[in-house]
Order: C-alpha cells, then structure tokens, then sequence
C-alpha cells in the first residue's frame, strides 16, 4: 500500500469537482433517464443492447485527463500506491464487489443517496467502512503488507 | 449519434469533475480514509457536493414524462438490504482501501498509464464480468 503522503486539505475544488460529477448524473438522468453509475454503465458498454452512448462516457472519461493537461499544461495529480500485484486484488476486489453489489461510487454513493434509497445508504455505509478499516490495518497494523 | 456526442460529453464532464476534486488521485483517496493518520477530509466536498446536486438536478428532471434521448426513465427499483449487496459492498470497500481507485476515477487515470492503474483496471473489469456471472 501506498505509504501516507500528505495531501492538502482543498474543500473548494473538491466541492467544484463534486458539482460537476453531479451535473454530469443529471445530465445522463436527464438524456438518458439513468443512473451514472461508473459500473453499470461500463458493464453495460461490454454486454447490453445499448451499448453506444456508454462506450462515448467511458470516451469522456478517458478524454478527461487529456483535456486537462490541454488547458493547464500538467498531468492531473496523482500517486498510485500498492504494489503490482496489490493492485490486482484491488482491481478484482472492486470489480466483483461492485458487480455483486450492484453499484460503486457514483451508482450508490452519488445517485443513489439523491434518490434517498436506504438500500444505497447500506451500501454506503458498508464500503466506507471497510475501506477505512482495510486502510487502518494496512497503514497502521500490517504496513508493507500491499 | 446524438447520444455519442451527449455520452461523451457527460464522462467528460465527470471525468473533468474527478480530476478538480481530487478524487482521481489515489493518495487523497487514501488520506480520506485514514482517519487515524493523515487524514484529509477533502472528498467529503466532493460526495456532498455531488449528492446535493444530484438530489436538486433529479427533482428537477423527473417532472419530464421521458429522458431527452430515450423513451422512458430506466430506474432501479429495488429497496431491500440484502446479503449479496452488503457482501458486494465490503469487498469493493476493501479493494478500495488497498488501492486507492474507485471505478470511475480508475478509468479516468488510466490514460496517464501508470503501471499501477494498468494493472488495476484490467482486474476490475474481470472482476465486474465474474461478479456478473455469479450475482
């Protein structure tokens, strides 16, 4: 695991960047009439009928970080911690647990909780949890041990 | 061709979201969840701005009959808590914990190709085709 780097506290372009990622589940509720779930909609792009307009958000996600270093000259910050085979079990751990549990994120943090769906809040709720525990143990208990 | 334009341009606009808010970075994602450590409280902005937005934005939409490019609203409708969510949910939340990346944000690094982010999201979509199989 990624061991602690300091990161500065920015409650403004994190409270801009979440409205964005708001308006941008509006917009598929409004065009679309769906939840902008990240796995739905990338599940959906390998498997269902209507695959098109989900291969285009996937597009826009990947355009992101490209028009970002077009407009400010630098790529987005970032830090991947975890080792490479860390990174394994965590890719297949958020795939399959957000595939089981119908929804990531967005699907249930984001969407679901403006929908007021208490079966979202439990997964919420869940998924905090045991991404914070796994940090504690992994930072603060077993470090070295992803 | 519509909807492409329509697609990209809202997973550009999330995927821009991501990026401004931190939430594409690992490290941060991390120090959020560290409460015990260097804890950074920056992504708690983020999903409550997203959430309230969310919240506002839907109000506003659902007074449409239909979706602009669809025929009809497509919502979950499940209420229930059940087993398979809850178990879904703790093993998001532990991969999560290890790596730092939720999907989205995942696909949003993965033009930057660190090797981390390579490895990471050809796991989750495996991962995403086997739960699929299994749920």
């Amino acid at each position: 695991m990624l061991p602690a780097i300091p990161t500065d506290f920015t409650p403004w372009a994190s409270l801009g960047g979440g409205i964005l990622i708001g308006l941008s589940a509006v917009m598929v509720m409004a065009l679309f009439g769906r939840i902008a779930g990240i796995v739905g909609i990338t599940a959906g792009a390998v498997t269902q009928g209507d695959r098109g307009w989900r291969i285009a958000f996937i597009g826009g996600l990947l355009a992101a970080p490209l028009l970002w270093m077009l407009a400010t000259g630098g790529f987005p910050a970032q830090t991947v911690g975890a080792t490479l085979p860390g990174m394994a079990i965590a890719g297949l751990l958020v795939g399959i647990g957000t595939a089981f549990g119908s929804g990531c994120t967005s699907g249930h943090g984001v969407c679901g909780l403006a929908r007021l769906s208490a079966r979202s809040l439990a997964a919420v709720l869940t998924f905090m949890a045991c991404a914070a525990v796994t940090v504690f143990l992994l930072r603060h208990v077993l470090p070295g041990a992803a | 061709m519509m909807r492409l334009l329509a697609g990209f341009l809202a997973g550009l606009l999330f995927g821009l979201g991501l990026i401004l808010s931190g939430m594409s970075d690992p490290a941060k994602v991390l120090n959020f969840l560290d409460i015990a450590g260097a804890w950074d409280p920056s992504l708690a902005f983020v999903m409550g701005g997203a959430t309230v937005t969310t919240y506002i934005g839907y109000r506003i939409v659902r007074r449409r009959p239909a979706p602009v490019l669809m025929d009809r609203f497509d919502l979950p409708t499940r209420r229930d808590i059940d087993a398979p969510l809850l178990i879904g949910a703790a093993l998001f939340g532990i991969g999560w914990g290890i790596g730092g990346f939720c999907p989205g944000p995942a696909w949003t690094a993965l033009p930057i190709a660190e090797p981390g982010t390579l490895v990471f999201v050809p796991a989750m979509l495996l991962g995403i085709v086997a739960g699929r199989r299994v749920a």
